[in-house]
């Protein structure tokens, strides 16, 4: 690790100046993915700021409503607070199918948001890659694969982003409020990750200097009836190889007898692209057809119709596939009970 | 860059001055002679450092020293009064719920931690029910432990001996 200096932050004006005043200076929150990254020699900033002992650490409702996350919220208190999982039960499950409770213990919302990519290559110093080291190569295209992007990927990068957090937030249309030098803006959570393309050591859409102080979960009439499903190659403590976070509302049984027709879906995908994977398409495909598992899994291969597969991991479209089946089937039978026929445990064909 | 930084450690205050490159694990183990928390990989991937930071299970090796001036730490060598074991030392050495003893210190920490999560009403990845009271059992303890790695395997029994203290309710 190289040296640095270490600033405290007082107040969130002087956070955010004192990281735009230095090009290499970042912002040191939970600490989990950037002290590793510093360890590794993946980052070497000469300046980290300390923002971790701002007033950004509360979980409030506004009177529209909406449900304000502080950025320095813990991953832990997050996932534990009753709001989130009365209303929101995938946010509450994406969280803690995420890393350790050490760790949920120390990991924030907004550095969970900003953590960067586990590709191997990505974090090995000795390796090219695009995304460390602008038009050094990508050494995962033709190395080994089984964990990365098969959606949006570029000629120069193919990694996930490897939140689960995300995904969720993704489903629930949340905003990131974010102070710049120049005063604050709202973002959309889908538009804040960016995909490779030719610039992959850009993340995000956020400029140098630019602080997270704050994610927005606006209400919505579904929220509750959501959920989160995640394979890894291990039953805990691991990243996702694939994960579907959804939200289903089903009408009131106006549809085929034993098919109640979907009124409205929203689907998202994590393992599978450089960033939170919207399945628009999919949602686009469900709204006002049955809700059974034939069309789940045709919905999921809609979306999955542009997907690019690499050496080892082609099975993620089986994987989505069935994933999205048996996710949207549970959420079915959680509203309307087992209907048998179509729902009966055939959603798990390969 | 040199700071200077005070913690409490297993009650006693310490001050000493850091590098700011200095995990709070190495200023424990290197500077202040703690060396109850174990450097497994040294990458948060096995737990070996867990203790108890500001009273909640945390690790220790991607923690700046120089970021937590002040805090309250707790190792597992501070959970004893005097000779007597906390509850759930007692119980890993009654169930043999180690073998080489490497990450006991941690696993030791991390189950206490634990307990005070559940006590708190702290769902996990498996609990059946996000919002209902919290049925303690084998699955429960393996996910809420899962961020501990024992190379011995000695998972049976670490099980074991935290599921028996979860019985018997006796954790402070």
């Amino acid at each position: 690790m190289i040296p640095f200096n270490y600033l405290r932050a007082d107040d969130v004006a002087g956070a955010v100046a004192a990281v735009a005043d230095h090009p290499d200076a970042v912002f040191l929150a939970g600490g989990t993915n950037l002290v590793d990254r510093m360890k590794l020699g993946v980052a070497a900033p000469s300046l980290v700021v300390d923002i971790s002992h701002l007033p950004l650490d509360q979980i409030v409702e506004l009177s529209d409503g909406t449900v304000r996350i502080g950025a320095t919220v813990r991953n832990s208190d997050l996932a534990a607070h009753l709001l989130i999982r009365e209303r929101y039960p995938v946010l509450a499950q994406a969280l803690l199918s995420g890393a350790s409770g050490q760790l949920r213990n120390v990991a924030t919302t907004a550095g969970n948001l900003l953590q960067r990519t586990r590709c191997v290559y990505f974090q090995d110093i000795s390796m090219p890659c695009n995304k460390r080291d602008p038009d050094s190569g990508c050494s995962a295209r033709e190395g080994y694969t089984r964990y990365h992007a098969i959606l949006g990927g570029s000629a120069g990068c193919v990694a996930v982003h490897p939140s689960d957090m995300a995904v969720a937030m993704s489903v629930l249309d949340a905003s990131v409020l974010v102070m710049g030098r120049t005063g604050e803006r709202t973002i959309r959570l889908v538009e804040l990750h960016r995909l490779p393309g030719d610039t992959p050591d850009q993340d995000t859409v956020l400029g140098h200097g630019e602080l997270i102080t704050a994610v927005d979960l606006p209400p919505f009439p579904f929220s509750h009836q959501s959920a989160y499903r995640k394979v890894r190659d291990r039953a805990s403590y691991a990243f996702a190889l694939v994960s579907v976070a959804a939200a289903l509302h089903l009408g009131d049984g106006s549809g085929a007898p034993g098919s109640p027709t979907i009124r409205d879906v929203r689907i998202a995908f994590g393992g599978v692209a450089h960033k939170p994977w919207r399945a628009t398409a999919a949602e686009n495909f469900l709204r006002g057809t049955a809700a059974t598992v034939a069309n789940f899994r045709e919905a999921a291969d809609v979306e999955l119709a542009q997907a690019v597969t690499l050496n080892d991991n082609a099975f993620k479209i089986t994987m989505v596939r069935n994933t999205v089946a048996s996710l949207l089937a549970g959420l079915t039978r959680s509203q309307v009970g087992d209907i048998g026929g179509d729902l009966a445990g055939q959603e798990q064909k390969p | 860059m040199d700071a200077q930084i005070s913690l409490r450690v297993d009650g006693k205050d310490r001050s000493i001055t850091v590098d700011t490159r200095t995990t709070l694990l190495d200023a424990l183990r290197d500077r202040l002679g703690v060396t109850s928390p174990k450097k497994g990989c040294d990458h948060g991937q096995c737990g070996a450092c867990t203790v108890l930071l500001d009273g909640r299970r945390a690790i220790i090796c991607l923690a700046l020293a120089v970021a937590y001036d002040g805090a309250e730490i707790i190792t597992a060598d501070g959970l004893a009064v005097g000779d007597a074991l906390h509850p759930i030392q007692q119980a890993f050495l009654e169930m043999d719920a180690l073998q080489c003893g490497y990450c006991t210190p941690g696993q030791v920490c991390s189950a206490v931690g634990m307990l005070a999560e559940v006590k708190a009403g702290a769902p996990s990845h498996v609990s059946e029910d996000l919002v209902g009271s919290i049925d303690l059992d084998d699955d429960e303890i393996r996910e809420r432990m899962s961020g501990n790695l024992c190379r011995c395997g000695a998972y049976v029994n670490i099980v074991a001996a935290i599921g028996r203290v979860a019985c018997e309710g006796s954790t402070p």
